[in-house]
């Protein structure tokens, strides 16, 4: 058996090759920098492009251009580039534009710290955009999944049209660790639907889809624009076309919620704790729960890899039997608010951290036994 | 074709705005250019500017305020065989100057159609980045306070390949337009013109005033001689061209069979040139040669080449969770400032832990077991103490054979790397 050795953000980007991921382009920024360093060295002999922006705008800018002329684009950035990708985001996301968007996260707010963790934008990355569309963001525990979500966040961009977030952690992308890629099943790639037909309009979508793609440069005209538009992709003050174009810009993604969900659950028989984390916490919460086993006090814990959006029906069936919940998060509280919204009436508990280090299997047991 | 104007988007601009005039000579480029509509895209930003991809017949990509250049980048990278022009007004201008700065030092195959009025006429008659200090603009005094920036100055200083400055309602603009279309590089185009439904009811611009100041800003107009140079999407491919070497993913077999695998935590405490990093990248080598799952972080300051180097490295036969050291089984102290940067875990170390020290550096009381040794003594360098240690680790088998440790710096390093390394191991043995 041979193993990979790498960081989580060179898994990140062979993930994004694997994905067949032709053009990068971003700015360089701690702890995201290596992702971009990886792409450049992969994109170039397998003819794709990487190019340095002026600035994270202007990198969001070119991925958007190279997206509409029909390649795959990947960008990687950390909190104070999200807040700078935020216009472009926006446009991506109102004029389904496909991207793949790694977020490694640091710890914010602002500057804050380049080389230490946390998971600081989980609402950020959702709520960081005008209008309030949903976005999907996928969140890694290891390198393995950063490779293995890479290439679901390629499929969902292409898929449903829309920019994807991978939010990723300063303590996953600069951590370097063995795998073991041959363990498991790669998803099968998806490309984004072409046009088949002698009328393309470039918005005309079914009620839950996105449109059809054909590229800008292709033989069809294409319009792309970042104003309210109609089918047509022409500026529209129509109310009934907004309302329209707005409804299946959330129905495209929460229909699809089912197939978007995306998690692990390690569910004991006869507990009453369940422990829901994501991201490099569920590690902890891993070994926690396997000392508590052994102490003789099993849990059950369940870690998500989709984040947005909320997978609403996983956590509310799993959670169904349990007397008590405990959220776990790498921040002092922001998906604990989706997690009470959906099991309202339960007993939830809290632990959130946000001072640089990761939370420890010692905490984490602390948390469950002082209840 | 006799125009690309789309019949069904007819032009909405404020009558005698000079937007209708340019719109008319841009098409008039087009057909006199005869370029191919599905190979010619029109892209804008927000303004009056920012309508002129809706009133052509060709691609088009409609963005947010100043980043045109952008999205026209991505475009011309993606499809080199794209006609990409931009239209951008003096908002654009200001809000996107770091782009236009950018397109002008690239010199990628773009065109930029600079329409100045000298206002922003889409949110009142504001002042812009080329208001004149005493035009009587929809900001109060605040452009008397400021000075106009000439784009084709800094397009020029910037290094763009082609500039030129030409009125709005000039007759020659659509050869003007032709000759930056056809222009193999970053051309830009200054068009003078007047915005009817602001600025010029307040001051007094004709197209005389117009003219004259073309007359009194004269640029040499054109091509910019000293700033000649590849084409940058021509350029880039010949270099990435060059580049045929697609990086492995490294991986490792496991070749060893460990008698009694055990978890190991360990922590390498150094400095910058220790090459703490390495033997830390070792130590996880030998590792998974050893069929263990292993992790690695390590620490160190921004400022690469001075302060703390430390490593923190999990060694497990099982999965590795928490990626973090809660209790040491081995530290390697090389340097006083590592040992200062985790200072805190030498009063908890266990009994078994095994702490390699070497002899010049202090650490804090401890019940660990202690090693000393002097690395001076063996004639090896500092930077050398870091891999020379593992060479002690394995002597004193703490860590691994060095069979083990021989085969994972033959998997770290080249041979002639390698046959060093292995010769400083073999000072200690």
């Amino acid at each position: 058996m041979a193993l990979s050795f790498m960081e989580g953000n060179e898994a990140l980007a062979r993930g994004a090759m694997a994905a067949g991921c032709n053009f990068f382009a971003g700015y360089p920024i701690t702890p995201a920098t290596t992702i971009f360093s990886n792409m450049l060295k992969m994109l170039p002999p397998t003819g794709g492009i990487c190019i340095q922006g002026e600035d994270e705008i202007a990198s969001m800018g070119y991925c958007i251009g190279a997206a509409m002329a029909g390649k795959k684009v990947l960008t990687a950035t950390s909190g104070p580039g999200i807040s700078l990708y935020s216009e472009q985001v926006s446009f991506a996301i109102g004029s389904e534009i496909p991207l793949v968007i790694a977020d490694v996260q640091r710890l914010g707010p602002s500057t804050g710290s380049a080389t230490r963790g946390a998971d600081s934008d989980i609402q950020f990355l959702r709520w960081g955009a005008t209008a309030g569309v949903p976005v999907i963001v996928l969140a890694p525990k290891d390198a393995l999944d950063c490779y293995i979500l890479t290439i679901h966040a390629f499929n969902y961009a292409e898929q449903f049209r829309c920019p994807v977030f991978i939010a990723s952690n300063k303590e996953i992308g600069m951590t370097k660790e063995s795998f073991d890629l041959n363990s498991v099943t790669l998803p099968s790639l998806v490309e984004r639907t072409p046009y088949k037909g002698d009328n393309y309009i470039p918005f005309k979508a079914d009620p839950d889809k996105a449109p059809p793609f054909l590229p800008i440069g292709g033989k069809t005209l294409v319009r792309q624009t970042s104003s309210t538009h109609g089918p047509d992709g022409y500026i529209t003050i129509d109310p009934e076309i907004i309302a329209a174009n707005q409804q299946r810009l959330r129905t495209k993604l929460h229909a699809a919620r089912q197939q978007l969900s995306l998690y692990e659950k390690n569910l004991i028989p006869e507990t009453d704790t369940l422990i829901i984390s994501y991201g490099i916490t569920s590690r902890a919460v891993e070994d926690a729960a396997k000392i508590l086993a052994q102490k003789g006090q099993p849990i059950s814990t369940l870690s998500l890899k989709t984040l947005w959006p909320v997978p609403e029906q996983v956590i509310l069936k799993t959670a169904a039997n349990f007397k008590r919940v405990v959220v776990i998060e790498m921040n002092l509280g922001q998906y604990i608010n989706e997690i009470r919204r959906i099991l309202g009436g339960k007993k939830i508990d809290f632990y959130g951290q946000m001072n640089g280090v990761m939370i420890t299997p010692g905490k984490i047991m602390e948390v469950i036994e002082n209840e | 074709m006799n125009s690309f104007l789309n019949t069904d988007r007819p032009q909405v601009f404020c009558p005698g705005c000079t937007h209708e005039r340019i719109t008319r000579g841009l098409d008039n480029t087009l057909v006199n250019l005869n370029l191919d509509a599905d190979k010619t895209v029109i892209v804008t930003d927000i303004g009056c500017s920012g309508l002129f991809d809706t009133f052509f017949n060709v691609h088009a990509l409609h963005g947010v305020h100043g980043r045109a250049l952008t999205y026209a980048a991505g475009l011309k990278l993606a499809d080199p065989t794209l006609n990409v022009i931009v239209t951008m007004g003096d908002g654009g201008l200001g809000i996107g100057g770091a782009h236009v700065l950018a397109a002008c030092r690239k010199n990628l195959d773009l065109t930029l159609i600079i329409l100045n009025n000298f206002n922003f006429g889409m949110t009142g008659g504001q002042y812009s980045s080329t208001t004149p200090s005493d035009a009587v603009v929809g900001s109060e005094f605040l452009n008397q306070a400021e000075i106009p920036i000439d784009i084709c100055k800094i397009a020029k200083s910037a290094g763009a390949t082609y500039v030129s400055k030409c009125a709005g309602h000039d007759p020659a603009l659509a050869d003007e337009l032709a000759k930056a279309i056809t222009h193999k590089g970053f051309a830009v185009v200054e068009t003078l013109g007047m915005c009817t439904g602001r600025y010029t009811k307040h001051n007094k611009l004709t197209p005389k005033v117009i003219d004259q100041m073309i007359v009194d800003q004269p640029i040499e107009g054109g091509v910019v001689k000293e700033n000649q140079r590849p084409e940058y999407g021509k350029l880039y491919r010949e270099l990435a061209k060059e580049k045929t070497q697609f990086p492995q993913t490294l991986t490792i077999e496991k070749s060893f069979n460990l008698t009694t695998p055990q978890r190991q935590e360990i922590v390498i405490l150094g400095s910058a040139g220790m090459r703490i990093v390495t033997a830390g990248d070792i130590v996880c080598h030998a590792g998974m040669s050893a069929g263990m799952n292993v992790s690695i972080k390590n620490d160190y300051n921004i400022t690469v080449l001075r302060g703390q180097s430390v490593s923190e490295i999990l060694l497990s036969p099982e999965k590795i969770g928490y990626t973090g050291i809660e209790s040491p089984t081995l530290v390697m102290a090389l340097s006083l400032e590592g040992v200062q940067r985790r200072e805190k875990i030498f009063k908890n170390l266990k009994p078994s832990t095994f702490v390699l020290k070497e002899k010049s550096v202090a650490i804090p009381e401890t019940r660990a077991r202690v090693f000393e040794i002097d690395f001076k003594k063996f004639k090896i360098r500092k930077q050398d103490w870091a891999l020379a240690s593992l060479g002690v680790l394995a002597k004193e088998k703490v860590l691994f054979s060095k069979e083990i440790l021989s085969f994972a710096l033959k998997t770290r390093f080249n041979e002639k790397v390698y046959t060093l390394a292995m010769e400083t191991i073999e000072k200690i043995y």
